[in-house]
């Protein structure tokens, strides 16, 4: 069975929100929820099938189905990190697709730039078996794509200027985002010039930590009959955990290079056949290391991909992130895969800033790397049209 | 200019039942791999199943301790800063480390490494590596 025209993004909200300090991060999951249900033309009670992730807080699915009062036939808590939401999607289309729900609701919020006091993540799970061969390494956020950058550079002499060329355009496209946390346009000189975090990620080669969330609806082809909204179909989807193999890895390569594939085969298109990319942006190498994986260029050619503002809206080949990603606008709670969505979503609908709109975008992509490319992380790849 | 390593104080690793020969012999200064007389693989982190075959009975093993740098990052923001890195095994597989006992400036992919244990507190040391 395949989910390929069988579901429906009918509702997107981006929370205008980065920095909630008096809010619960209930409470703006609510508020998200809220938002995409007014986008959609939909109530609360229409909502019978909802997808969260491991930022929803208490017992995840049940306690916001409780609080925001949902009346549920179907859920879904699947964790795969920033990546979630991306999964969410394709798993609400099945859902759909199998009965199973007709409107579903996916949600993300979080408070950390609120709750972190500062310094550098370090997300500690449960007692991991890997843990105890891991921690006293010290390993943090950043360093763990850090290792990735750096064995890339090795093997295919990818630069820290090239690396640069994402957050360029990535700002380029911030400047016309009233609500993006960091609004001016840098050059290549100013992100190589900035501190060094961990060799060779500078501080404007990761992301920005903000709070704040986004929500999604997803809706069976009935229920979108009856929606006033661009009708924007799900095409394909997916998903890939990439792991460390027992110590016998690549770390060049992400969980894109088989969760791009079957989204592509699923969809019937290519990559050329894509005029708009929302591609999951941590920190630059992270978009290097996705675009060669989903085979917008050969493997180890990313960094001249990305090179001289090929992924700048009405100058490269490759539009991304034109809300800013999360290297410049958004990354509410350290996850950044539910933006991605919902800026592919403006794109299809013509509803993304005039000046970064992509023209005649019939065909976009959203792709979600959650966890680390150094260790393990989980790939998911969206590709939707508008009908 | 040279960044010369630092040690850290570093927490006390959780022994596990199925991991409790590995931290006995890193007190003797041995470094253990895993074994699968199955399928002969070799894999780290050592598990009681080995991860390519799911054999469930995989045998510990003594490595020379030798490796390359697979790969590294010299973590600058911190309060001292450290290299996060992969050694690969002469034996052919690869672990999370820290490169120690070196200029961290100096630090280079390829470059031969030998283990060395770094105390933790109130815990079993734990294997790091510094240049040859």
């Amino acid at each position: 069975m395949s989910i390929k025209g069988k579901a429906y993004i009918a509702g997107i909200y981006e929370h205008p929100t980065r920095k909630a300090p008096d809010k619960t991060v209930a409470q703006l999951h609510a508020e998200v929820a809220r938002g995409a249900l007014e986008d959609a033309g939909l109530t609360k009670d229409d909502v019978d099938g909802y997808f969260c992730a491991g930022d929803a807080p208490g017992l995840g699915g049940f306690s916001m189905a409780e609080y925001m009062g949902l009346k549920l036939r179907h859920i879904d808590t699947t964790e795969t990190g920033g990546s979630a939401y991306v999964v969410h999607v394709s798993h609400a289309a099945q859902a759909i697709a199998a009965g199973k729900c007709s409107v579903a609701l996916v949600t993300l919020a979080g408070r950390p730039r609120s709750e972190r006091a500062g310094g550098l993540l370090s997300i500690t799970f449960g007692p991991a078996p890997d843990a105890p061969f891991e921690l006293p390494f010290a390993p943090v956020t950043a360093n763990r794509y850090a290792v990735s950058a750096m064995r890339h550079m090795y093997q295919y002499g990818t630069t820290s200027e090239q690396l640069a060329w994402v957050k360029v355009a990535a700002s380029h496209h911030a400047q016309y985002n009233p609500n993006a946390v960091l609004q001016d346009v840098v050059t290549v000189e100013d992100v190589v010039n900035s501190p060094m975090i961990s060799d060779p990620l500078h501080r404007l080669d990761c992301c920005v930590v903000s709070d704040g969330g986004g929500a999604v609806i997803v809706v069976s082809p009935e229920v979108m009959k009856g929606l006033k909204k661009p009708r924007v179909k799900i095409m394909g989807a997916g998903e890939f955990p990439k792991h460390l193999n027992g110590g016998k890895m690549d770390l060049t390569v992400s969980g894109a290079a088989w969760s791009g594939p079957t989204a592509f085969t699923e969809a019937g298109v290519k990559p050329s056949d894509i005029k708009y990319a929302s591609i999951y942006d941590s920190f630059t190498i992270t978009v290097v290391i996705t675009v060669e994986d989903l085979g917008f260029c050969k493997k180890g050619e990313g960094g001249k991909f990305v090179a001289d503002g090929n992924l700048i809206s009405g100058i490269g080949k490759l539009p991304f992130n034109t809300d800013g990603g999360g290297l410049c606008n958004n990354h509410p709670a350290d996850r950044g895969g539910m933006t991605k969505i919902i800026e592919a979503v403006r794109q299809l609908r013509g509803e993304a800033h005039p000046k970064v709109q992509v023209k005649n975008c019939d065909l976009a992509l959203a792709h979600g790397t959650g966890g680390s490319l150094g260790t393990r992380h989980g790939s998911a790849t969206l590709i939707m049209e508008r009908e | 200019m040279a960044t010369p390593a630092q040690d850290r104080k570093i927490a006390a690793p959780a022994v596990t039942p199925d991991t409790q020969a590995f931290w006995e012999a890193a007190k003797q200064g041995t470094l253990l791999l895993k074994k699968c007389p199955k399928c002969k693989e070799l894999h780290y982190y050592p598990r009681p199943h080995c991860p390519f075959c799911f054999h469930d009975q995989t045998e510990w093993v003594e490595a020379q301790g030798t490796g390359v740098i697979y790969t590294f990052s010299v973590t600058r923001r911190a309060e001292i800063p450290y290299a996060f890195a992969y050694v690969t095994l002469d034996e052919g597989v690869t672990m999370m480390t820290n490169i120690v006992d070196c200029d961290l400036d100096a630090i280079r992919i390829g470059q031969k490494v030998k283990v060395v244990f770094k105390p933790t507190i109130d815990g079993p040391p734990v294997p790091m590596f510094a240049p040859l």
